[in-house]
């Protein structure tokens, strides 16, 4: 025990201080920024779900078969928006969501676009081919970004060079738990449960109110992909860090211990050194 | 006038959700305008004012891409972007009006810098006409 010196222990008691110091700070500021990333994520919901419901309305109303946006054709190459976040320190965060993404591209004629520092990175290591150069921050995109990616995207769709168009990203089902998901956003799915469409007055026609409205729609639908992923992050990052902080508490208990220990096996010692001199 | 229910949604939130009296937006093939009792119909918004009236009192606001839709009474409007003519901040439209006018007059701006360009001028536009006009 005596062979552990008390200044060591002392020294490495005080470099957890301030990692917990810091895993704390980050844990608080990851909190709050949750917060609000939750509530715009909640804002954003109700316009795509009304996009959603009249695009529904237009597909099963079988009207506007001629636009490309629903003609079916053969998948060729496709292309994924893959949502990641800027920083680590993200407990599985980026990793499972690039993991995901990347298991799904193999075995096709694949082009990303990404979205998050970390996203980048991963694809251009592993050299995939990007649909942008221009790297994009995460937490620096905003709604007119994600209707200008959009437009870009529904141009490629309808002259045939993409076939299909995927977005990745993490849906944030709760504060403990948040899934990687995908989701197909072109071509429209076909619709099993056949509503039976109500009259409906289509201005124009049936196919520029499509051509108007699915840019649109992709456009919100990245967005709130965005926002989901984004909170979806900052729960991660906080529960990564309050780990980090239990962790940190753990191991200064456990050496405060040991510098107990120590500390008094020197004083023991020291003790019967003096007794053995004495006598 | 009888009301009818209205909801004014966009990606940022929502800006309107009650009973109103009258609706009229700019679309794409020009003016619509809304009353209670509307057939079920659908049309994509363009760039312009949109006016609404409510208990008698008429409301503006600068309203631009989307598309509005009457399904069964509710008369839903999903715009880009739309912001009340109070909430407008007209000196910001001016200053943008001006960056978009120098873009334009400058003869080495490349296309997209001209399309983009142009865009912003009109948004400014009607920004601008919506927030003097209240």
């Amino acid at each position: 025990m005596a062979t552990v010196s008390t200044k060591e222990i002392k020294n490495r008691i005080r470099s957890m201080e301030s990692t917990k110091q810091i895993t704390r700070a980050m844990e608080m500021v990851a909190a709050s920024k949750l917060r609000h990333a939750q509530t715009k994520a909640s804002d954003a919901r109700p316009y795509f779900e009304i996009l959603l419901d009249t695009i529904e309305d237009i597909v099963c109303s079988g009207q506007g078969a001629q636009s490309p946006y629903l003609t079916q054709r053969p998948i060729k190459r496709t292309a994924y928006v893959v949502i990641a976040g800027d920083r680590g320190l993200a407990g599985g965060y980026n990793s499972n969501l690039l993991k995901m993404a990347f298991s799904a591209m193999e075995e096709k004629d694949a082009v990303v676009l990404p979205i998050g520092k970390k996203a980048v990175e991963f694809f251009k290591t592993r050299q995939v081919s990007l649909l942008t150069q221009t790297p994009q921050n995460a937490a620096e995109v905003s709604v007119g970004d994600c209707f200008s990616i959009a437009k870009q995207l529904c141009k490629a769709y309808c002259r045939g060079e993409l076939d299909e168009i995927v977005v990745v990203y993490t849906r944030f089902v709760s504060v403990l738990s948040q899934v990687p998901e995908m989701l197909r956003l072109l071509p429209l799915a076909e619709q099993d449960n056949k509503k039976i469409p109500s009259e409906m007055i289509y201005e124009p026609n049936c196919e520029e109110v499509l051509e108007t409205i699915i840019p649109e729609y992709l456009g919100g639908v990245l967005y709130g992909a965005l926002c989901e992923s984004r909170a979806s992050e900052q729960a991660a990052r906080r529960t990564a860090m309050n780990a980090a902080t239990q962790n940190a508490e753990e191991m200064i208990a456990d050496l405060s211990l040991k510098f107990n220990q120590a500390r008094q096996a020197a004083i023991t010692q020291e003790i019967t050194e003096i007794v053995a001199g004495s006598q | 006038m009888t009301p009818f229910p209205l909801k004014i949604v966009t990606p940022d939130g929502i800006r309107f959700d009650g009973q109103a009296e009258e609706l009229i937006v700019r679309t794409t093939t020009g003016d619509m305008g809304f009353l209670a009792g509307h057939v079920n119909c659908c049309a994509p918004l363009g760039m312009g004012r949109a006016m609404v009236i409510v208990d008698g009192v008429k409301r503006y606001g600068a309203c631009i891409g989307g598309m509005v839709s009457v399904i069964n009474g509710t008369v839903s409007l999903v715009p880009t972007t739309f912001e009340w003519a109070e909430d407008i901040d007209v000196a910001r439209a001016e200053r943008s009006y001006e960056r978009a006018q120098t873009v334009l007059h400058n003869k080495q701006s490349t296309d997209t810098d001209i399309v983009l360009a142009k865009a912003r001028l009109r948004r400014a536009l009607v920004r601008k006409s919506v927030g003097t006009s209240k």
